[in-house]
């Protein structure tokens, strides 16, 4: 890859624009609410393409490139099987509730449903994921400046955190989300001829077809059945339970980093599209990533000769080996705008949760709005400067995507048990989510633990990840249901609003059936079916 | 909310657009022949790019011509 004058200069007019989109939205900063939740104004489709791209980070566009082309069209399930479901799911079933309670938070919602125990636990253990979560960002954006411009390792990661930081800083949330929309576009535009050029390069589809290492590489589905048969070792059992679920649901419906772009929209019918409109681009990226990580392994079987030996080279691989220059700024760009948008999710949504749930609760409540404003900048910068060290310790993993499930199997895993019991049981009591929450948390250790001990063993690391989120998972969901049986239920007249069966339906005659979210949910899921199909 | 972000869209997709446009017009062939199978990428991305632009760019004109109205 060599970058000349016309490529950098694109990169340079991006940096303009992420930083100017701050600088314009300083000046509306002015109550604690504009900061963390946009004042809840914006409009869905903007929310909904934020929703999307707050979640396409260096996982997404590198990391399942990667898997794609280390484990074939199996990763399609990343996609058709686990995040469409689930993306319906919070946006016809869950979204009431966050937005109808005017809650600010994920964990603010737990100390409505339950107490504030189960509020501090799981803010706490949001605040670390998130924190280790986006040192991967940072990483990612460093090794990309690393190999261009020549710097080194640690000023590349801090040059990074600064315009990041800088952004936020200046304008919150809606800086992040406007930031967002514009990344979004850019990814898009700036992958989207590696699509074309890579499927003419070996031939149209057929030609791809003939030219992967393995005829299993080409299927969804077909392989399914018996771990044995398909290169990542899982069977159905794993593959539906355990990522369709357990880990998707885990992650689109109780991550306050997703959740938190549609508690700044403006109304409730916005709120509930946002997921649902991001449901609609998120069905077709595996045109994007898989896609050219399959190209990739197709034109070089061996790793070596394009990769590097690196799987986690695929899409930096393709992008040398298609793009001129010109086209290779807007594809360095994209690939920028991705680790941004992902870095800034989680800055976003961790130093809300750190001021409403851990400072104004616990360290300094009853302040002024001004108060916390300020402290949500400070948090802002905190959560970078820890990010630029948790970058460190992601440079001594080697594997991107191993390192993320392995938190997600953590702490968001048992948080969807938590969820599920008490937005669809009215009799979960008040103590049982603490209890069920840290038991989760534990058996995740355990699990964890046996298996980094070989104790225990899978074919992959990824069957690992997926069994511990659903040993997780299992274990608080029984713990919650025990330790509700013999502790007192929560009178009913509390539970309205964040209880399913004793919440009034909002109304619905007054909207056409085209923008009901039941509807668009639907139409979505059959898509979604006839994908599955045609790429069997 | 008094920033609409399609115009902001609107005007890097426009100059990336014309940037790529000037730069497949006026570079050396030979470089689509190694990288991108013979096509000139950057002249036909570019003004996909640059359509992209223009419209998101219209969108929010129109947009602000009737908030005035």
């Amino acid at each position: 890859m060599h970058p000349h004058t016309v490529d950098y200069a694109i990169i340079g007019i991006y940096f303009v624009f992420v930083l100017g989109i701050g600088f314009a939205l300083r000046g509306r900063m002015k109550t604690s609410e504009d900061f963390f939740l946009s004042g809840r104004s914006i409009p869905g489709w903007i929310t909904g393409l934020a929703f999307m791209s707050a979640n396409l980070g260096a996982l997404e566009v590198m990391g399942h490139a990667a898997n794609a082309a280390k484990y074939g069209m199996f990763v399609n399930h990343f996609y058709w099987l686990a995040a469409m479901l689930a993306m319906c799911f919070v946006g016809v079933f869950m979204m009431p509730f966050y937005y109808g309670s005017k809650v600010r938070s994920v964990p603010e919602f737990l100390r409505k449903r339950y107490d504030e125990k189960t509020r501090t636990l799981n803010a706490l253990s949001f605040a670390a994921m998130t924190l280790l979560v986006s040192g991967v960002d940072l990483y990612a954006m460093a090794i990309l400046f690393e190999r261009l411009l020549h710097w080194p390792f640690g000023a590349s990661v801090v040059a990074s955190a600064l315009v990041v930081a800088i952004y936020i800083y200046l304008g919150g949330l809606t800086s992040s989300i406007y930031n967002e929309v514009l990344q979004f576009f850019l990814i898009v535009f700036g992958f989207l001829p590696l699509a074309i050029l890579g499927l003419k390069a070996v031939g149209g589809f057929a030609g791809l077809e003939a030219k992967l290492p393995n005829p299993g590489y080409a299927h969804t589905w077909a392989n399914i059945w018996h771990a044995a048969d398909n290169p990542m070792g899982i069977n159905w059992f794993g593959t539906i339970f355990g990522l369709g679920f357990v880990l998707s649901f885990g992650y689109w419906c109780t991550d306050f980093l997703v959740i938190q772009r549609g508690l700044a929209a403006k109304d409730m019918a916005a709120a509930q599209r946002t997921p649902l409109i991001a449901a609609v681009p998120k069905m077709f990226f595996p045109l994007l990533v898989v896609l050219p990580g399959l190209v990739a392994i197709a034109l070089d079987p061996t790793t070596k000769l394009m990769m590097g030996g690196r799987y986690d080279n695929a899409l930096p691989a393709m992008l040398g080996r298609f793009y001129p220059s010109g086209l290779l700024g807007i594809g360095l760009t994209a690939l920028l705008a991705s680790f941004m948008s992902g870095m800034a999710g989680n800055v976003t949504a961790f130093n809300t949760v750190l001021t409403f749930d851990i400072y104004q609760t616990h360290i300094n409540p009853g302040k002024d709005d001004q108060h916390y404003l300020t402290m949500g900048r400070l948090a802002t910068v905190f959560a970078v400067i820890v990010g630029i060290g948790t970058a460190f310790i992601v440079l001594r993993f080697n594997n991107l995507m191993d390192y993320l499930q392995l938190l997600f199997a953590f702490f968001n895993a048992p948080l969807f048990g938590t969820f599920l019991l008490g937005m669809f049981w009215k009799r979960t009591s008040a103590h049982s989510g603490f209890w069920g929450l840290l038991c989760g948390i534990l058996a995740a250790a355990t699990h964890y633990t046996l298996y980094h001990f070989h104790y225990i063993s899978y074919p992959s690391d990824m069957a690992a990840n997926f069994y511990q989120a659903i040993w997780a998972f299992a274990v608080c969901f029984c713990v919650t249901v025990v330790v509700t049986l013999f502790t007192e239920p929560r009178k009913e007249e509390e539970l309205v609003g964040l209880v399913y069966s004793l919440t009034p339906r909002p109304k619905n005659s007054d909207v056409p059936w085209y923008e009901r979210p039941g509807v668009w949910a639907i139409g979505i899921l059959a898509l979604c079916t006839v994908l599955n199909i045609i790429f069997w | 909310m008094g920033l609409d972000i399609r115009m902001p869209i609107g005007i890097i997709f426009s100059l990336y657009g014309i940037i790529l446009i000037i730069y497949g017009a006026v570079a050396d062939k030979s470089i689509f022949q190694e990288k991108s199978l013979g096509v000139n990428i950057d002249l036909w991305w570019g003004l996909a790019l640059l359509v992209f632009g223009v419209f998101m760019g219209a969108l929010a004109f129109r947009a602000s011509r009737s908030r005035e109205s």
